[in-house]
């Protein structure tokens, strides 16, 4: 029981990063390619735009989230840019 | 250095987060990463290649008149595939001596394939006379979808592999702190700084063009990857249309009239366009509809002189060759994605841009190949015991094998089967394929079952000897042996005969090189010594 609960916070912090950086870093990406719609500009530049960028987006949440110092501030720091681009995305789909 | 560690109590710092990042991202995926580097650096030579595969077909002495060629293939595909809503065709260019057709078939029932393809003499109009094959756009194709699974499975895979790359790129630059002046620091004969320091070399010396190919690779296939922007914005069909006209000249069969009526010249039309985009500049011809009275044609330009992808083309009315519409530009969005779109695929380049190209992807290449022997090469040093791997130790060191020189050998049995293989042969050009990877798979099979060192210098050694002996077979087999095509002044067969050359001298070099390594098995380093030795691993 115990090595499973040691295990689990040995490995756990890094298995959550690396959700973060796969999953959570492709919704961000996901969520910036919309909220891109949000911009002042015709509907299919806004669509193009928002997926040149969203590659980007990703590669740099990846990055943040192995570089900061806990798995906690990983997902924050995500969570606290999606907050924004969540509210650009609802206004427009 | 100093005030990272202090920001971090577990003394870990920025450097060694994105470097531990950088090596296990390049792990994951670098066996798929080096097979599409590779494919996708031939690639560069496809058109040359798929020459090379059709050897029935005369070399090219200069590009035809495209206005007639276009009405040539026009009049065999309208006999052809009467009633198709929709055919379209890559005129001769000068890397080209056929033109590539494919259309829709009239009334395909579902479930079946809706989609025909075939190659054309420009000479006569007629199907072409050449064996079965996919030519160089086999390795095209498998650089980004891969094969015996679904396209889009294919594709998904290999947008994955190139976002690891992406991320491998950057942080590898974070990792690489004296980036510049290690590019002159070369240790030869060092072991493992020697890999270390050809890494850095090829990394660094390429890198705009590193990070520029993986990043415009996934913006080519980007609305597979991140549809939901076109999800939420585009909602009608018009939307749709007007979307589809940022990015292709292919025009979309609406609805047919009915009412038969044939299409009108389409050489006219082509001689239109060649006034406007020069006499070989003219790209593709596509035909909506025709024989209705509804018919649309777009002559669209070609990919040469431009540094775009982004469509420009002429649209007119097929039954009577007026011209409708000149589409020549597109929104600042789509421009901007057609130019990264066109510094993929390089099309636009002349002979020494296109050389460029190739050598740098090369270069390419080989930084993930060297990255991925690193791996290895860092950690025997510090195995307990050397002759006795762990199992991790033991996949990344076959794996290495099979996907390194197993893939050279492979790309090799594949141009070999192309000329063994007879022409009456059943899915001929299917067995082409089935070749690469029979002889792919043999290779992983030699790898595991061989010691390590012996496996790579044997399968270094068939490669070369494939590659040099390629020409030869050529001679052998073909009207078109390498004498023949220098007093012809055929470059393209002269050329890859050189290549075949060139090619196999570099794997003889490496083979001999590794042949000649003695692996230096100390113990693991002490831990006295890791200020300087966490310095170059931190690099790594």
């Amino acid at each position: 029981m115990t090595s499973v609960a040691g295990r689990v916070r040995r490995f756990g912090p890094l298995v959550s990063r690396i959700a973060a950086a796969l999953f959570g870093g492709y919704a961000l990406a996901a969520l910036a390619s919309v909220a891109v719609l949000a911009l002042p500009m015709s509907t299919p530049q806004a669509v193009l735009t928002g997926e040149m960028a969203s590659f980007l987006v990703y590669a740099a949440a990846v990055l943040w989230v192995f570089a900061v110092r806990s798995a906690l501030r990983a997902w924050a720091g995500l969570l606290v840019v999606a907050a924004p681009l969540l509210l650009a995305a609802w206004s427009v789909w | 250095m100093t005030t990272d560690q202090q920001a971090r109590p577990d003394g870990r710092g920025l450097r060694q987060s994105m470097s531990d990042l950088h090596t296990w991202v390049g792990l994951l995926l670098g066996w798929v990463l080096y097979a599409m580097f590779l494919t996708g650096t031939v690639s560069y030579f496809k058109d040359e290649l798929s020459q090379w595969m059709r050897p029935e077909l005369p070399a090219q002495s200069g590009v035809p008149d495209q206005a007639v060629v276009a009405q040539r293939v026009a009049d065999e595909l309208v006999a052809l595939v009467p009633g198709s809503p929709q055919w379209s065709l890559r005129l001769p260019d000068a890397r080209n001596n056929s033109v590539y057709a494919f259309w829709r078939t009239a009334g395909a029932a579902p479930g079946q394939r809706g989609f025909g393809e075939g190659n054309f003499d420009p000479a006569t109009g007629q199907t072409v006379s050449s064996r079965a094959t996919l030519g160089g756009d086999f390795f095209y194709r498998f650089h980004f979808q891969f094969h015996y699974m679904p396209v889009v499975w294919g594709r998904w895979i290999a947008g994955v592999a190139a976002m690891f790359m992406l991320v491998a790129i950057v942080s590898g630059v974070i990792t690489h702190k004296k980036i510049f002046v290690d590019f002159f620091t070369f240790r030869w004969g060092k072991g493992q700084r020697s890999w270390l320091d050809a890494h850095n070399a090829l990394s660094v010396f390429g890198l705009p063009f590193h990070a520029m190919i993986t990043y415009t690779g996934l913006v080519t296939l980007m609305a597979l990857y991140m549809p939901w922007g076109q999800q939420a914005g585009i909602k009608t069909a018009a939307d749709r249309q007007q979307l589809n006209a940022e990015l292709s000249a292919f025009i979309q069969p609406g609805k047919p009239s009915g009412e038969k009526a044939p299409l009108a010249s389409i050489e006219d039309m082509v001689r239109h366009a060649q006034e406007r985009w020069g006499r070989d500049g003219v790209g593709r011809v596509t035909a909506t509809h025709p024989g209705d009275a509804a018919a649309r044609v777009a002559v669209a330009r070609g990919d040469g002189g431009r540094v775009s992808m982004s469509p420009q083309y002429l649209e007119f009315e097929g039954t009577t060759g007026k011209l409708l519409a000149v589409h020549e530009g597109v929104g600042p969005a789509a421009e901007t994605r057609g130019v990264l779109y066109a510094l993929h695929l390089g099309r636009f380049s002349d002979l020494v841009t296109r050389w460029l190209y190739f050598l740098v992807s090369l270069a390419g290449t080989a930084m993930v190949g060297t990255g991925l022997v690193m791996w290895t090469v860092k950690r025997r040093q510090k195995l307990p015991d050397p002759a006795r791997p762990h199992v991790g130790f033991h996949v990344v060191e076959r794996l290495n094998i099979a996907s390194i020189a197993g893939l050279s050998v492979a790309m090799a049995a594949f141009l070999w089967a192309n000329r063994l293989l007879p022409e009456t042969l059943a899915e001929r050009a299917n067995w082409e394929i089935h070749s690469f990877f029979i002889v792919w798979a043999l290779t992983l099979l030699h790898g595991v079952l061989r010691p390590a060192k012996k496996a790579w210098v044997e399968q270094l050694w068939l490669a070369a000897a494939l590659l040099a002996l390629l020409p030869m077979l050529n001679a052998a087999t073909t009207q078109r042996p390498f004498w023949r095509s220098l007093a012809d002044g055929d470059w393209v067969f002269v050329g890859m005969d050189l290549m075949c050359w060139a090619l196999a001298a570099l794997h003889a070099v490496l083979a001999l090189r590794t042949l000649r390594h003695q692996p230096k098995t100390r113990p693991a380093r002490k831990t006295v010594n890791k200020p300087a030795g966490g310095a170059v691993l931190r690099e790594g």
